[in-house]
């Protein structure tokens, strides 16, 4: 049983502040991912709670133990690294055996605990090899079974997938995500890649300049972004935003055509994902820039007054460069934000 | 079309002979280069391997008729015996001091931020431009002061100061070069700093280190000048020789010295790769 509270959180290096306040509450067992850009702060936060960084203020707490005075050892946790840091002295069974030998563990349980993990890994037959003679992926395995081995109240992976090639990352992504729901560990991910987060998580905290913008599950962040800035990161194309001016109660001129929008005192900016339009009568008029026919769909990149917006069809949708196309967004789905604090406007 | 097949073979064989040219050169200067390393252990070997009657004969042997008659006339030779085991002793000592001093400086370079550090390496630098002639008179003095003068472990201190920087450097290299997520990893895998050290660390570093002890150590069996200025009666094999050759016969001087030049020979032979490595130069 390990839930982990971080609470009031900063990092500061020098002048410069890594992570703003940070408060974040992870349930026992649950999958959390990490997603932010590079610099986001989400590895420095991740070494806060690993304790190899310690935090300028603020407090961590794991399975109910306040932890971040006490050293990595005495956390209940395992790391697995960006670049594996397999030991490359050791055999690959005495790097999965290195926790449980530190723990003083009998040899007898070392041996059934390294051999589980191993063949869980798929490894079982590389257990007398040296790093050296292992690739990319296999190293990769080797360092989850390590972390494994400990049977740790927490596991933290810090990129673990970033360092691999593209069919072997997918293939580890699905065998990780079992392994992990498997083993009932509470896991802190740590990617820049949305495809990753939205594959694995339970919940995303989606980090930017050092502040937690939104933290939910995948299809919430995707749905609902808390703020603009979730919305731009995330989903490949990413939503489209135009200036919403407000002409009347609940109404909204968004590139001409009059939406009924939420209560607001002024002009405010109207968002919708590029899959959630349809072409019809009467919708928002875009000038066809770009047609990239995609097999199951069509993406096509439009002008609408001088801004960029992009829109998802389906690939039977006949358009060329420089047709004119009115897009009709679905009701439910569109979005707003307040353009000063950029979060959503309910 | 045919001019231009006619000039073919033309331009490559200029840049042919410009090439091949520039290739006896490198193999002149390669030549030259050991030769003059070469050619003055090669002498010393061969009349240190004959007889005394053969070194001061005439015709010169070129290839050693291995007599041992010199070497063993040196080795019997008065004071030549605790020459040697002062030198062992001295250079024993030093090689722990600048081990057990250098190896952590060079961790904490490697590991650690702290103000002054860029300072910090000038000045293991800087240790080296001082000429030892300028701090003999006052060394002497101060040991004489305390009571270390003509002992081991006085001049050991003194080696130590000459071999430091390349100790400090040369583990300062070899730290660098164990990521420091070994160590982080040993760290939330249940080990305390020193455990970490211990474990990950020390195994991987541990053939670099022992080639900067065996350099160490060389440095200290070859100093000649603070040796022989800081000893009168316990006196190291090199400030022994440079007192006593002078009225020594020839065959016993060059017994003297293959016996100085061999064993730094053979510690620097297998300590290449890892000076290689200091200097920067790639290796493999």
């Amino acid at each position: 049983m390990a839930e982990i509270q971080i609470k009031g959180v900063a990092k500061r290096f020098g002048a410069f502040t890594a992570l703003h306040q940070i408060d974040l509450t992870i349930a026992d067992q649950e999958f959390m991912v990490l997603l932010g850009a590079s610099g986001c702060g989400k590895t420095t936060l991740l070494r806060i709670i690993a304790g190899l960084e310690t935090p300028s203020d603020g407090e961590v707490w794991i399975g109910g133990r306040r932890v971040d005075h006490l050293p990595p050892r005495e956390r209940g946790i395992a790391m697995v690294f960006q670049n594996y840091a397999v030991f490359p002295h050791l055999t690959v069974y005495e790097n999965i055996a290195f926790g449980l030998r530190m723990q003083k563990k009998p040899q007898p349980e070392v041996d059934q605990r390294v051999k589980r993990t191993a063949e869980l890994m798929h490894i079982e037959q590389l257990l007398q090899r040296y790093s050296g003679q292992l690739s990319g992926g296999q190293r990769q395995r080797v360092a989850v079974a390590r972390a494994l081995a400990m049977e740790p109240d927490v596991i933290l992976m810090d990129e673990p997938l970033s360092n691999l090639d593209a069919l072997l990352r997918l293939e580890m992504r699905a065998e990780l995500k079992g392994v992990l729901a498997h083993s009932r560990t509470t896991a802190i991910y740590v990617t820049h890649d949305q495809v990753e987060a939205m594959s694995l998580a339970d919940r995303i905290a989606v980090m930017h300049q050092g502040r937690i913008v939104q933290a939910a599950s995948p299809v919430e962040v995707y749905r609902n972004p808390a703020a603009r800035f979730v919305g731009s990161f995330i989903g490949n194309p990413p939503m489209n935003f135009l200036p919403a001016k407000k002409s009347g109660e609940e109404q909204f001129i968004v590139a001409g055509s009059t939406l009924k929008g939420p209560k607001a005192s002024g002009d405010i900016e109207f968002a919708i994902r590029p899959e959630d339009m349809d072409v019809g009568p009467g919708g928002i008029p875009a000038t066809v820039r770009v047609v990239e026919p995609l097999g199951a769909h069509t993406l096509i990149t439009t002008d609408v007054d001088g801004k960029i917006f992009r829109v998802v069809l389906d690939s039977n949708a006949e358009a060329k460069t420089g047709d004119r196309l009115s897009l009709v967004p679905r009701a439910d789905r569109i979005r707003w934000f307040d353009p000063q604090s950029t979060s959503a406007i309910q | 079309m045919t001019a231009v097949t006619n000039d073919m073979p033309i331009a490559p064989a200029a840049v042919t002979d410009a090439r091949k040219a520039g290739n006896w050169l490198l193999i002149a200067c390669i030549v030259l280069l050991c030769v003059w390393v070469l050619l003055p252990i090669y002498l010393l070997l061969v009349n240190a391997l004959s007889s005394p009657a053969q070194v001061t004969g005439f015709p010169k042997r070129i290839t050693p008729s291995f007599d041992f008659g010199s070497l063993s006339f040196f080795l019997n030779f008065q004071g030549v015996g605790k020459a040697l085991w002062n030198s062992v002793v001295v250079a024993l000592l030093t090689m722990v001091l600048s081990i057990g001093i250098g190896a952590p400086a060079g961790y904490a370079l490697s590991r650690f931020d702290f103000p002054g550090k860029q300072a910090f390496r000038f000045l293991v630098l800087m240790t080296r431009a001082f000429p030892l002639p300028l701090l003999a008179l006052p060394l002497a003095v101060l040991f004489i002061r305390t009571g270390l003068d003509d002992t081991a472990f006085g001049l050991a201190i003194v080696h130590t100061t000459l071999s430091l920087p390349f100790a400090v450097l040369i583990t300062f290299s070899l730290f660098s070069g164990i990521p420091v997520e070994l160590e982080e990893a040993a760290w939330t895998l249940g080990c305390n700093r020193w455990q970490a050290f211990r474990k990950v660390v020390l195994p991987l570093a541990l053939p670099g280190i022992a080639a900067s002890a065996v350099f160490a150590f060389t440095i200290s069996w070859n100093e000649v000048f603070a040796a022989a200025v800081l000893t009168i009666e316990n006196r190291t094999l090199t400030a022994f020789l440079l007192q006593s050759i002078n009225v020594s016969p020839l065959y016993l001087k060059f017994a003297g010295g293959a016996a100085l030049v061999v064993p730094a020979l053979i510690f620097i032979f297998a300590v290449r790769k890892y000076l290689f490595a200091m200097w920067g130069i790639a290796n493999r």
